[in-house]
């Protein structure tokens, strides 16, 4: 008797007919695509996109070349190289973050004492000649320069949770 | 002269068709990707051209732009003529199909004949293909193919008999017109089981989801075409969606009426709807199956090899072989409305 329902039904093609009622449906559905340079998902304040190194208000430039970030980073895709200035306070003179080698942790910026490394938000940047891959310092601050103001929200924004 | 004068006009209708049926092919797979889009909530290509439209011209200008690579190993003279065996025999089954009450490339009276030899024949294609490339996933795609193709072809073939039977005839201008009387007189429904039998043997012969083992990517890479490229890649695909537009057609004529309309014998829809030409509805019935193609690809995960063959050769193959005999019953003792004698 069950097999001669499974016949009946295998016959019928109950099964199949199901499917392709669902798929049917679907193609009538509302698409979920998300076109993207014209359209975005809404991101967090935390995403941890492209670094950058910040200035203080005045233009000075915040890192003071503690190198915990160097310490800290799992991936060794920072070099620090460091001296006094002219004026005695101490900065680096070099800044590398290899971005092949970086993994997007964000422990660079939770080490900093003086929030001078950050991860921006910016996801969406390429390199197109080798060598590319290494940000320099100068490069760093000018990212930094360039999302300041958007960092700084951000942080704001996250600031009664640090 | 005379004689010229009619090869140049037969000439002009073979390159309207061969080239209504390139451009088709394009749009199909234009189509396959909005449709299967559109079925996994997606959209699809939509940024050559409004709405993606010239997105098929895009594919094909940079098919043609890529490197034809022979390997070392290969037979380069059939690796060359394998393609052109695939999309020749694809094309040349057109000549038989009847557009309308007299637009018919060849009236021949083996079309059904004709076309089970030419389809048999496009097997070589792809045998070919996987022999010459000299690569193993090639060769077992192409032996999967032919293996599968032959075990349907058996279904098809029987499946045609009925038609023939009901029919009394083997053109297909004449299996047409036996059809006329609306569309409950039309062969799907009085020959049903050999329809199905027809359309899933139909989708088997055409290597299409959810037959395709015989390029299935996660076993074969690509079965038989692995190692080609650029143009020669092309002319492959271009077959198997011109068998695609085939077979839709060769159900739209064997069972569904060809250019019949379908409002025959309904009081007024009937002469409401005379003026449309016989092609347009074919073409509509062609569009049904062909998106079904499309609709069955989206849907159904792929048949393990040796369900496709026991699918083959111990469930279609017994259901066509009874209904035959049904259908000689039916044929003999002129059950009415279908078989009725003229």
């Amino acid at each position: 008797m069950q097999r001669f329902i499974r016949f009946i039904k295998d016959f019928s093609f109950l099964d199949l007919l199901t499917g392709l009622g669902l798929t049917g449906r679907y193609l009538f559905k509302r698409k979920v695509t998300v076109q993207y340079p014209e359209e975005k998902t809404p991101q967090s304040p935390r995403f941890r996109g492209i670094h950058a190194l910040r200035r203080y208000s005045n233009g000075e430039e915040r890192c003071i070349a503690c190198k915990l970030c160097e310490a800290v980073c799992p991936a060794l895709a920072i070099t620090i190289e460091a001296e006094p200035r002219e004026d005695g306070s101490r900065r680096t003179t070099l800044y590398d973050i290899d971005l092949f080698k970086c993994v997007y942790c964000g422990m660079c910026e939770e080490a900093c004492p003086v929030d001078a490394i950050v991860l921006t938000r910016n996801h969406d940047y390429h390199f197109e000649n080798r060598g590319e891959n290494i940000l320099t310092k100068e490069k760093l601050l000018a990212i930094g320069d360039k999302y300041e103001g958007q960092i700084a929200a951000d942080r704001a924004e996250d600031e009664k949770y640090r | 002269m005379e004689g010229l004068l009619l090869i140049g006009w037969i000439i002009v209708k073979i390159i309207a068709i061969v080239l209504v049926l390139l451009l088709s092919v394009a749009y199909i797979t234009f189509m396959e990707r909005k449709v299967i889009s559109y079925m996994q909530s997606r959209i699809g290509p939509n940024r050559i051209g409004p709405l993606g439209l010239l997105q098929p011209i895009a594919d094909v200008i940079k098919l043609l732009n890529k490197e034809v690579i022979f390997p070392k190993a290969s037979n380069r003279y059939l690796f060359v003529i394998a393609p052109i065996i695939s999309l020749g025999t694809a094309l040349a089954a057109w000549a038989v199909i009847p557009f309308d009450k007299t637009a018919v490339l060849a009236d021949i009276n083996a079309g059904v004949l004709f076309v089970l030899a030419l389809s048999s024949l496009g097997v070589y294609g792809i045998l070919i293909a996987g022999w010459a490339s000299n690569s193993k996933y090639a060769m077992f795609g192409a032996l999967r193919a032919a293996a599968q193709s032959i075990s349907y072809e058996i279904a098809m073939g029987f499946a045609l008999v009925g038609v023939m039977m009901a029919a009394g005839s083997l053109n297909l201008q004449t299996i047409v017109k036996a059809q006329s009387g609306g569309f409950l007189h039309w062969y799907w429904l009085p020959l049903l089981p050999l329809f199905i039998v027809y359309w899933i043997s139909g989708i088997a012969e055409t290597n299409r989801a959810p037959f395709d083992l015989a390029e299935g990517e996660s076993e074969l890479v690509a079965g038989f075409h692995v190692e080609y490229s650029g143009a020669m890649f092309a002319l492959f695909f271009l077959a198997e969606y011109a068998n695609m537009v085939l077979i839709s057609a060769l159900i739209s004529v064997m069972f569904f009426g060809g250019w019949l309309s379908p409002f025959q014998g309904v009081p007024y829809l009937e002469a409401f709807f005379a003026f449309v030409p016989g092609i347009v509805w074919l073409l509509i019935k062609l569009s049904f199956f062909l998106f079904c193609y499309l609709w069955f690809r989206a849907t159904f995960p792929r048949y393990r090899y040796d369900q496709v063959m026991r699918l083959g050769w111990k469930v279609l193959l017994p259901v066509t072989i009874v209904w035959i005999g049904v259908v000689a019953m039916a044929v003999h003792f002129n059950i009415s409305p279908w078989f009725a004698e003229v």
